[in-house]
């Protein structure tokens, strides 16, 4: 019984699940993003991709061992930013005419 | 060799992560309205992924790894919320429809869509308390 516990891989077992977990997360926001009546609700659904998307490359980074994988994220987060804001400037600019 | 406590706490943070990021996408689904689901994607998506960048953080007790981690979790604080208020004021100005058991719209009737300001005061309500009309130019105190 000791020995079982000694082997468990605590760190594995979770990044795993949790990697799952925002698997399903992320499809639940690809099906507002395909079913958004509006295009706001698309580029929220984007944008929610995008920080799950950083959140599984967290949790990559900590199942792999790779500390260098968070350069990566932000990344992500920089180039999303700077999406959103360029889509609501656009979805406003267009609404006005 | 048993988990190190670090391993156990960024455990912790990588599930409460997980749950806040699956209860945004819940919420982004099952919501009734554009400005409903932008709360909650933009509060809970922020703090799952947070939570999770924290648990690196913790889980290499680096100083560089660290620094990344908090340059990460600063700057998704500052943007996140950001970019939520700017596409939401965006869908309100473009006319995206509002959940018909809403409450309260205070800037129903009260904004000028052409020209981006408050409408003046008329004596309609609309700016009823003149301690909040902000830091624009006060009428002159007529002193006795």
């Amino acid at each position: 019984m000791t020995l079982l516990l000694a082997d468990f891989d605590l760190v594995g077992f979770v990044s795993t699940l949790s990697m799952n977990v925002m698997a399903v997360a992320m499809l639940f926001s690809l099906v507002r993003l395909f079913r958004g009546p509006s295009v706001p609700d698309r580029v929220i659904a984007l944008d929610l991709i995008a920080a799950l998307s950083v959140g599984i490359i967290a949790i990559y980074s900590i199942g792999n061992d790779e500390p260098m994988l968070l350069r990566a994220g932000i990344v992500v987060a920089l180039v999303v930013f700077i999406g959103t804001v360029a889509f609501a400037m656009f979805v406003e600019k267009r609404g006005r005419e | 060799m048993p988990a190190a406590i670090n391993e156990i706490i960024a455990c912790v943070f990588i599930l409460a992560g997980t749950a806040f990021s699956l209860v945004a996408a819940v919420g982004i689904v099952r919501m009734p309205d554009l400005f409903t689901r932008m709360q909650a994607a933009a509060k809970t998506g922020t703090l799952g992924v947070g939570c999770t960048i924290l648990a690196v953080a913790i889980y290499y007790a680096d100083p560089g790894v660290a620094t990344l981690a908090a340059l990460v979790i600063l700057f998704l604080f500052l943007t996140n919320p950001i970019a939520a208020h700017m596409i939401a004021r965006a869908g309100y100005f473009a006319g995206v429809p509002i959940w018909e058991h809403t409450v309260v719209d205070e800037l129903k009737g009260q904004y000028d869509k052409q020209t981006h300001t408050l409408k003046a005061s008329d004596g309609t309500g609309a700016l009823s308390d003149p301690d909040a009309s902000g830091p624009g130019p006060q009428p002159p105190a007529s002193e006795p």
